[in-house]
């Protein structure tokens, strides 16, 4: 099957988009800000990056695998699930009610298709990421490993134990992006803590790192296929991934104040009209 | 009735290393990690005979959890070994989030356990860790009496598919199980029959119970001896059909009153056959320096302590 173009992926994205706005808004809670952010670096991942087998096995044998870190950006990587073909779209109405296996962050009990860990409490995604990895090398699976974490779970120590233990080890199957928008919630990054130059900071951590675009399609894309011609060189490659917060939905960009907060009725049919139904909504 | 003797005396950590050795032997799946403690984890057999399974995580316990967590996902099941201490109230969340709630196949094993680390002192005498890993769900807990229970253990966790928390000690202390006693989890063992009161003990305390025992024999009080090797899931069965004879208990354990054997034997009895009991155990105080030995009688938890508790609760019948 050839993968999609540019356009395609734009079209799944805004798709997603709406899937992310409609299931906060639906129940009046949830992040839509890094959901949205990280919009297009989900769709790249799932539908042209990573190498997928069909249908869900835990144990991701002779398949690239994702951890999501910062759990709480679970609408968007349920819709992609979902739109991928995880499980039934129409399964995202259920997001953070009673009795659905769609929690506010992910969860395993329930046995959601394409969710390995639990992730909320941030700062424990690349620990598991860099444990799946060399649990590959094991078994001569030489597929990759990758994970997503948000700019302010940098600020859990437990980031940097990983991120040095992964160069030690020289975990070289593993692509960790970081999610660079800035903010978090009581602000601004560098109001609350100041992460510094985090490609400095990584590349003393022993790590490969590229800089990106995470709101681009094709640049989305390129900077993660160059991300996987870098593996296998001794190293874990870090994609530093500049988003907007909210990206997609003109009121909620570039904010921190969109990082938790559902829109009310007036500002989803905004932010619908914002956005091209393109794949048919839930 | 059997009398139980020791020749030997040997540290369950050591029970341990043999166990994980065997272990390295038979099932290719285990894996090892360990952050900077593999010689008090006596883990050099292993890694030895398995330097690719091994993984040396450093000083960073919270990453250790993690990383377990990652490698079951591939199908390997990881052991991970350090102190009590730092196997849980460091990194609970860990242990939390990507092992317990996840249900991660992954062995917490937890060495140095309680106050018979001795000279150390409070800050590694762990004494909270039982309660706080029972709390959690999906959560096995499992806590040995000597070497040869706990290599048995040690083997016989790998084959069950879940999150196992098993502690074990420094000291050396006497051999008095069979070497070929299979483990059975959530499986009490009786050790010696009686009738006046039962003792369910636990970890070094059992070999204290057993004492106590044939110190109250010789005036006159029959003592039953439980060996709760397992506190979750706890064997109900077995403490009930003890007390519905005996009318009384005392439980015995290197831990905390808070949250330890006691309070899941109390909660069983009260919420079944209600019965006076006795709780041997550290009462709401952190320990100190000292030789293990001093500092059991010091806080109360050896075997004279629970002779005097059991003579206490005959007497509540």
């Amino acid at each position: 099957m050839s993968k999609p173009t540019t356009a395609e992926l734009e079209r799944i994205a805004s798709q997603v988009r709406r899937d992310i706005v409609r299931m906060v808004h639906a129940v009046n809670s949830g992040h839509p800000g890094g959901s949205l952010g990280c919009t297009d670096f989900l769709v790249a991942l799932y539908f042209h990056v990573m190498n997928r087998n069909d249908g869900f096995d835990m144990d991701g044998r002779g398949e690239d695998i994702f951890f999501l870190s910062n759990g709480h950006i679970s609408p968007v990587w349920y819709s992609v699930l979902a739109r991928a073909g995880y499980f039934e779209v129409s399964e995202l109405a259920t997001f953070r009610k009673i009795n659905s296996r769609l929690q506010g962050h992910p969860a395993t009990e329930e046995g959601l298709e394409g969710i390995r860990v639990a992730s909320g409490s941030l700062g424990q995604g690349l620990s598991v990421a860099c444990g799946a990895a060399q649990a590959k090398k094991l078994n001569g699976d030489d597929s990759l490993i990758f994970a997503l974490m948000g700019d302010g779970e940098l600020e859990e120590g437990q980031v940097w134990e990983a991120a040095m233990y992964a160069s030690h080890c020289k975990v070289d199957n593993l692509i960790a992006t970081v999610d660079y928008n800035g903010q978090q919630i009581d602000g601004p990054t560098d109001e609350v803590m100041s992460l510094g130059d985090l490609k400095a900071k990584f590349e003393a951590f022993g790590w490969t790192v590229i800089e990106s675009n995470g709101n681009d399609m094709a640049s989305v894309v390129a900077s993660l296929e160059e991300a996987k011609a870098l593996t296998g060189q001794g190293k874990p490659i870090l994609n530093l991934m500049t988003t907007a917060m909210g990206y997609g939905v003109d009121f909620m960009v570039g904010t921190h104040k969109w990082h938790g907060v559902a829109p009310n009725d007036e500002q989803l049919a905004d932010a619908l009209g914002q956005l091209e139904e393109t794949l048919g909504d839930y | 009735m059997t009398k139980f003797t020791y020749t030997e005396k040997k540290d369950t950590r050591s029970g341990f290393g043999a166990g994980l050795t065997e272990l390295g032997r038979t099932n290719p799946d285990v894996v090892a990690l360990c952050a900077d403690l593999v010689g008090s984890l006596k883990m050099q057999e292993f890694i030895k005979e398995n330097p690719e399974r091994f993984f040396q995580i450093g000083i960073a316990e919270a990453n250790m959890m993690g990383i377990a967590a990652g490698m079951t996902i591939g199908g390997k099941i990881p052991f991970t070994g350090t102190f009590a201490n730092f196997s849980t109230g460091r990194v609970y969340d860990q242990i939390r989030q990507s092992i317990a709630y996840s249900e991660k196949n992954v062995k917490i094993c937890a060495s140095h356990a309680g106050l018979t680390l001795g000279e150390d002192g409070a800050t590694h005498q762990i004494l909270e860790d039982i309660g706080m890993m029972k709390m959690l769900p999906n959560m096995v807990v499992i806590n040995p009496c000597d070497y040869n229970q706990t290599k048995a253990a040690t083997i016989a966790i790998a084959d069950h598919h879940g999150p196992v928390y098993l502690r074990f000690g420094r000291p050396s202390v006497p051999i008095f199980t069979p070497a070929d006693q299979k483990f059975e989890i959530g499986k009490a063992i009786k050790m010696i029959e009686g009738s006046d009161v039962t003792i369910f003990a636990t970890g070094h305390l059992v070999w204290e119970a057993i004492e106590a025992e044939a110190a109250l024999a010789e005036q006159g009080i029959s003592a039953e001896v439980i060996n709760i090797h397992t506190i979750k899931p706890l064997d109900t069965e077995a403490i009930l059909a003890s007390v519905a004879k005996t009318g009384c208990v005392v439980t015995a354990e290197e831990h905390q009153m808070n949250g330890g054997l006691g309070d899941s034997v109390a909660q069983t009895l009260a919420m079944n056959h209600p019965a006076p009991l006795e709780m041997v155990a550290v009462n709401d105080s952190f320990g100190e320096s000292g030789k293990p030995a001093e500092l059991m009688t010091k806080y109360g938890i050896d075997a004279a302590n629970i002779v005097k508790a059991a003579q206490k609760v005959i007497g509540r019948k």
